[in-house]
């Protein structure tokens, strides 16, 4: 036995490090690991900010904030922009949560708005002006959805890849609807110019004198909407069973065809309801880089929103909010507008890395974690005291805040209280 | 002493998140023995296994090879230490051939050993013809000597391929080096992974479970070999649940029990009766109970059930039984031999080419209805024999008579069926089958695959079967939460709420949920597969008694399961499947282990294994 | 007419060529990489950067480039930038475990920025053009005139078109007769596996990634460097998918590859080569290559043969402690 003592001490045994699968986190270390992501993408976006404009780290935040909540009309940007990189991704969801990856949005919208667009051009002066607005919508959804259900129908019968079929279908997307502008245009300046620009017809109408409004209440609406969809109706059920089994959902008589099919149907449908609301609300005219990009980070905006409607509007107001910001940042700088695709990218990496934190435990071997505990109580000391100093001065604070909402909270607890669902406990799994 | 024991574990602890899965369990393995490693399901059997092997880092504890603290961190280093493993999931690539598998993974050092053994093996050939023969190899003879030397040393199929012929004959296992491994029965994939470890030079083998999916017969040539492996010094591990293999082939028994060590006995000095109390720990009534049949009665014809699969294989062939009401049917056979394809061919999950599945509902005195029946069903129905007229009393003759008057007489519900209800079930989807009200459940195989969607919680579970009722557009979710609060009442479930999302629980939990909902239904045919697989005893009995308490109802009861021992002591019948036909019917109470082994594999053809390599090749 | 048409498309299937097999690479190893369309961005990156590194070195003037190392200069700059591509790939879907289509999305979103953003800010001048005669031509001017049309077609190009060609030729044979080759399809097929008969895991979804992202790379330095002849274009990412529409096309195998790359090079350029067509005209022909792959989609869905079947474990994240 000695010898075998004896040869412990050559042996390196533990690995560096080595990690084991936490229990789904709880709401609130949720929620605060996303407000540290979003503070260190922060930081991340200004450091890189200040090495290419030397003394720019303030400014860089400076902005952020005034390109985005300088004045009404930005801030009123950031909300449309919001409700369309949300409606996007809510049109995506029930497609996702069948395990269905559409990334076709943007060609699906981008052929609404085609749609949109020819009811427009062709229909002007043949009818009223609100059922011109209607019969647009209607043309638009209709595209969309044929759009998106043409690479359904092959998932559904010849279980074709539909991630690449949507993909290219994005691209004969953008073909036509170029194709259709120099045909309209056959100068070929491929500018199409503003419709109707006199008589307004099949534009939305301004409601309470705000040009974007009609776009922020329609997705509030379409959010509430699918949520409900998702998680109260029989459709939902079984677009989730069919999502997480094929199997199971053939086992209990669902068919799976006409799922996959009818959930792409609404995926277009929503997807119509962007193109109307991009051509007929916001830019009245048609070009093939209409969606710009937004079809793609609508993919990126659900996923990191968990396919949670509630989640989503956060990490489409994050996005949008660092879209606009950056890019008046960016024209400051002048960096160009590519400047805020660059922390978009920074801003989503940050948070997809978040996520390994939540799910995963790292186990660092006895050493590694003797460096840490010695690199731990050098902080200790130094910042030990100052903690205990904040914490005096604002446990009374925040007791006085807890007096105050904690009522508040329990009234909202009781008007949730039946729609949410309590997070579940971590299970040991014992007989 | 110490340098009899081949492989040691000491103080070994592993937890996965919450769970605990091994806490401080030392044993150890010696020298040219067979070990048994006992325990429940859910023991940790397989977890302190993998850490032996490197697929886990255990948490904490040491592990000795030939008496030297080992450091294995990967399944690299354990084949180093040769340790080989062949798990109950085989580690085989489905669409590589055996030999592209065997030599999977070899690294350069690996190559050179080999080159260095072949080099040695050839010199060793060419002294033999200088000095015995007493003559200068040929030339003929010296180019083998280099390309054998040349296709040693680095990626040659040729090679692979011909050393594991030679294995193959030195154990006596027959597997064809070019077949490709989704080809292969599954006797053929643990012959292979046994080929694999052999080919990397083991000498420390386990194996996880290794006869679940063998016949008695296979089980038999198993233990030979590995006997005969043992006696030429090889230490061999066999991870088992089964007591009488147990008995049959260690020399030496150490029992875990809920991650934790137990003892270990001396096999000769022990009996099942120790090994079992030894396992649960505490006495236990081994036998499973099976009440008498009452009142049988003719539930289910099956008849020429013929389904040629997706790879053109013929999966089910002219099967033929009566599944009858207040009984258990046993169904024993080599896994994956039309089990599966029969049980979802019935619940109408797959198309079937041919034959008639009929439900038989006796003393059933209804009207006929267009909700169950149109005018031509009718007719045909009343071709057989089977409606009477309610004014005459008579059987009904419908030819000549219009459509118009057959539909004025099912307005006035004027034509009965007979006492007895059929109904022809084939190919009928899952849905249609449930709107014509039969009362067929089916317990899956696959229990998270299929029978419940693990992410989802056990509310949302329980109504898989039933969330279509009603003509709402939204979700019913309240009888479905008094169900569930039912069955985890009734049966015991463990879960911290039914908020919890299945997959969070146990195998015996997650079985239970599924077993209790499909009999909520009370239904009239039972179909379970493999209920108890992967179960710790307790629960196990829980099903045993759930399916006998179904039998004493009146239920006609489908069980389909792999330990014979089970299907002997539960079934009142046993149907054997062979190669998707059936090889035969035998009374449960009156047949023997080794009848229904012959039968299993009775009409499995001897596969001819062709070797493409030429006669002189053969000779070493 | 005819020559120069087959000697364009040769040239401009050379970008679908190097993404494909980059992204072929990438794929065996069971890593879907959505991202390559973003890695070639970082691919221009890296030869525009490495470009203007080597003149800075010569002070912008023209008169001293050398030929050798004002290639390799952006060579290996390119090499390098694609790498790191992967390798942020890599440990964000191999350590961190994120899902891999995510982090492919997010990849290709910030490619495409950084490139415009990058591009944007490196000044050029004659410099540029003059290095970019050395990327396009290899052979010289008498040798290929001579030859007449089988010179043209053949030799008038530039080194990456044939590197191109032979990388996917040897990508072909490693993937499919050596030792690595085996290891990397079986990670690709069943890590599990792979991981069991002690193969490391990591390290080979790690150097695969990072070798596909260097070649996929190289996509972009050609680009640049050789077909616009040292100008900027920021929209290589929409060839960056067609890339890896043609993993699809050419069934993992590199060497069709080559063939299917070519058809749709010359689809792609088709239109430039008809007279008389108008605009609209031309923008439909461009659709072709999009269509074909939506065939080629179809029809390889509908022969489900499992030597045509992707990788088993394609997309899919490997957690060894995993139950």
């Amino acid at each position: 036995m000695l010898a075998k003592k004896m040869k412990k001490n050559d042996i390196k045994r533990d690995p560096f490090i080595h990690l084991t699968r936490l229990p789904d986190p709880k709401a609130r270390h949720y929620w605060f690991s996303k407000l540290i992501s979003v503070v260190i993408a922060l930081l991340i976006c200004a450091l890189i900010t200040n090495a290419m404009a030397p003394g720019s780290f303030g400014d860089f935040f400076k902005y952020l904030g005034l390109g985005t909540f300088s004045s009404s009309l930005q801030t009123l940007r950031v909300f449309q922009d919001t409700a369309i990189l949300l409606l996007i991704a809510l049109a995506l969801t029930p497609a996702f949560k069948m395990k269905f990856w559409n990334i076709g949005a943007e060609g699906q919208v981008l052929i609404g708005a085609l749609g949109a667009t020819i009811a427009m051009k062709f229909l002007a002066g043949t009818m009223p002006n609100a059922l011109l607005i209607f019969v647009c919508l209607a043309l638009s959804i209709l595209f969309s959805i044929i759009w998106a259900v043409i690479p359904a129908i092959f998932k559904a019968f010849f279980n074709t890849n539909e991630t690449l079929f949507t993909l290219m279908m994005n691209y004969l997307a953008s073909g036509l609807v170029a194709y259709f502008v120099f045909v309209w245009v056959p100068n070929g300046s491929a500018v199409l110019g503003v419709i109707n620009p006199n008589t307004h017809d099949g534009w939305l109408p301004k409601l309470f004198g705000q040009d974007y409004l009609i776009n922020i209440i329609t997705v509030v609406i379409i959010t509430v909407l699918i949520f409900v969809y998702l998680k109260y109706s029989k459709h939902g059920y079984e677009l989730t069973v069919v999502g997480e089994s094929q199997n199971t959902a053939r086992y209990v008589g669902i068919n799976v065809k006409k799922t996959i099919i009818r959930t792409l149907i609404l995926s277009g449908a929503v997807c119509g309801l962007v193109g109307f609301l991009l051509v007929n609300g916001t830019s009245h005219t048609l070009n093939a880089d209409l969606v710009s990009g937004r079809g793609f980070t609508g993919i990126l905006v659900a996923w990191l929103g968990h396919f949670n409607p509630f989640e989503m509007i956060f990490t489409a107001f994050l996005v949008a909010f660092v879209t606009l910001g950056g890019s008046y940042a960016g024209d400051i700088f002048r960096f160009g507008t590519a400047y805020s695709k660059v922390l978009i990218g920074i801003f989503f990496f940050v948070f997809i890395a978040s996520e390994f934190f939540l799910r995963y435990k790292m186990n660092f071997s006895t050493e590694v974690q003797a460096f840490f505990k010695k690199i731990g109580d050098f902080f200790a000391k130094i910042f030990g005291p100052i903690g205990r100093f904040f914490k005096k001065i604002f446990t009374p604070v925040g007791r006085f805040f807890k007096k105050i909402f904690a009522p508040v909270g329990r009234f909202f607890k009781k008007l949730f209280k039946k729609k949410d669902s309590p997070k579940e406990e971590p299970v040991s799994k014992e007989e | 002493m110490e340098n009899n024991i081949a492989l040691q574990f000491v103080n070994i602890s592993k937890s996965f998140g919450s769970k605990i899965a091994n806490k401080n369990v030392s044993l150890d393995l010696r020298k040219g023995e067979i070990l048994a490693i006992l325990g429940e399901n859910g023991s940790g059997k397989t977890t302190l296994m993998n850490a032996a092997i490197g697929i886990y880092y255990p948490d904490e504890g040491q592990i000795f090879v030939n008496g030297e603290e080992a450091s294995i961190h990967s399944p690299k280093d354990a084949y180093n230490y040769h340790i080989g493993m062949i798990h109950q999931h085989f580690k085989l690539v489905d669409v590589f051939t055996a030999k592209e598998n065997v030599i999977l993974g070899l690294s350069k050092e690996d190559y050179k050993k080999q080159e260095e053994a072949t080099k040695a093996k050839q010199d060793l050939k060419l002294q033999k013809i200088r000095e015995e023969e007493g003559r200068e190899p040929t030339k003929e003879e010296l180019k083998k000597y280099n390309k054998r030397i040349k296709d040693s040393k680095s990626y040659n199929l040729e090679e692979a391929k011909r050393k594991i012929i030679k294995i193959c004959k030195k154990y006596g296992f027959e597997v064809d080096p070019d077949k490709k491994v989704y080809e292969m029965s599954v006797s053929e994939k643990q012959t292979l992974e046994i080929i694999k470890a052999l080919y990397k030079g083991v000498d420390i083998l386990i194996l996880d479970e290794p006869t679940a999916v063998l016949t008695p017969q296979e089980t038999k040539k198993l233990f030979n070999v590995l006997r005969n492996m043992a006696s030429q010094g090889k230490s061999i591990i066999i991870i088992t649940h089964k007591l009488n293999e147990v008995l049959e082939i260690s020399d030496r028994v150490s029992v875990l029990r809920k991650g934790e060590y137990a003892g270990t006995v001396v096999t000769k000095d022990t009996n099942e009766k120790e090994l079992t109390e030894l396992m649960v720990g505490r006495k236990i009534e081994l036998n499973i109970k099976r009440p008498a049949v009452k009142n049988p009665h003719d539930r289910l014809f099956i008849e020429g059930l013929t389904y040629t699969n997706r790879e053109g294989v013929k999966a089910l062939d002219d099967v033929s039984f009566v599944a009858r009401g207040g009984e258990i049917l046993g169904i024993a056979g080599i896994a994956c031999n039309g089990q599966r394809e029969l049980l979802e061919g019935i619940a109408g999950l797959v198309h079937l080419d041919s034959g008639d599945i009929v439900f038989h509902n006796p003393k059933k005195n209804r009207p006929v209805t267009f909700f169950h029946h149109n005018v031509k069903q009718i007719r045909e129905l009343a071709e057989k024999g089977a409606l009477y007229d309610d004014d005459t009393k008579e059987t009904l003759n419908l030819k000549g008579v219009s459509t118009k008057k057959i539909k004025e007489m099912v307005q006035k519900e004027k034509i009965m069926f007979y006492e007895d209800e059929i109904i022809d079930l084939r190919n009928k989807k899952p849905i249609e089958i449930r709107n014509l009200g039969i009362k067929l459940s089916f317990v899956p195989e696959d229990r998270l695959g299929m029978g419940l969607v693990g992410n989802m919680n056990i509310i949302d579970n329980m109504m898989l079967r039933s969330f279509r009722k009603g003509h709402s557009i939204f979700l019913n979710r309240k009888k479905p939460k008094y169900l569930a609060e039912e069955i985890v009442d009734e049966l015991e479930v463990v879960t911290p709420n039914l908020k919890t999302p299945v997959r969070n629980l146990s195998g015996g939990n997650i079985q239970k949920l599924l077993v209790g909902r499909e009999i909520s239904s009370s239904p009239k045919v039972l179909m379970v597969a493999y209920p108890v697989r992967g179960l710790d005893i307790k629960s196990s009995y829980t099903i045993y008694d759930l399916l006998n308490e179904q039998k004493e109802r009146g239920t006609a009861v489908v069980f389909v399961g792999e330990d014979l021992d089970v299907l002997l002591a539960l079934s009142d019948r046993i149907l054997v499947l062979s190669g998707g036909k059936v090889a035969g019917i035998v009374d449960a109470r009156k047949t023997t282990k080794e009848e229904i082994g012959l039968l299993m594999t009775k009409s499995i053809e001897k596969q001819e294994v062709s070797y493409n390599v030429s006669q002189e090749d053969e000779e070493e | 007419m005819f020559v120069a048409f087959i000697r364009n498309a040769i040239r401009f299937s050379t970008i679908f060529l190097f993404g494909s097999t980059g992204e072929i690479i990438t794929e065996k190893s069971g890593h879907l990489n959505m991202g390559t369309p973003g890695i070639m961005c970082l691919g221009g990156i890296g030869a525009v950067l490495g470009e203007r590194l080597y003149l800075l070195t010569i002070a912008n003037d023209v008169d001293l480039i050398n030929p050798f190392l004002c290639v390799l200069f952006p060579l290996i700059m390119t090499i390098i930038f694609g790498a790191l591509g992967g390798l942020f790939f890599s440990f964000l879907t191999v350590t961190l475990r994120c899902n891999q289509n995510v982090v492919g999305l997010t990849l290709t979103t910030f490619g495409v920025g950084l490139n415009a953003f990058i591009l944007a800010r490196v000044p050029r001048g004659a410099g540029f053009t003059y290095a970019s005669a050395y990327f396009y031509k290899l052979f010289p001017d008498t040798v290929v005139s001579s030859t007449g049309w089988f010179g043209e077609i053949f030799l008038g190009h530039g080194f990456l078109v044939y590197l191109a060609i032979i990388l996917a030729i040897i990508a072909t044979i490693v993937i499919k007769k050596t030792n690595v080759g085996l290891s990397l399809r079986s990670i690709g097929e069943n890590p599990a596996t792979a991981d069991a008969a002690g193969l490391n895991v990591s390290k080979y979804r790690y150097l695969a990634t990072m070798i596909g992202g260097a070649i996929a790379a190289l996509g972009g330095l050609f680009y640049i460097m050789d077909y616009l002849g040292g100008s900027v274009e920021y929209t290589i990412d929409r060839y960056g998918w067609m890339a890896v529409a043609l993993v699809i096309f050419s069934v993992w195998n590199p060497s069709f590859s080559i063939f299917g790359s070519l058809l749709f090079g010359a689809l792609y350029i088709m239109p430039s080569f008809l007279d008389g067509l108008s605009f609209a005209d031309k923008e439909l022909i461009k659709l072709v290559p999009y269509a074909v792959t939506i065939l080629v989609l179809v029809v390889t869905s509908l022969f489900n043969r499992k030597e045509t079947q992707p990788p088993a474990a394609l997309g899919l994240t490997y957690f060894r402690e995993d139950r």
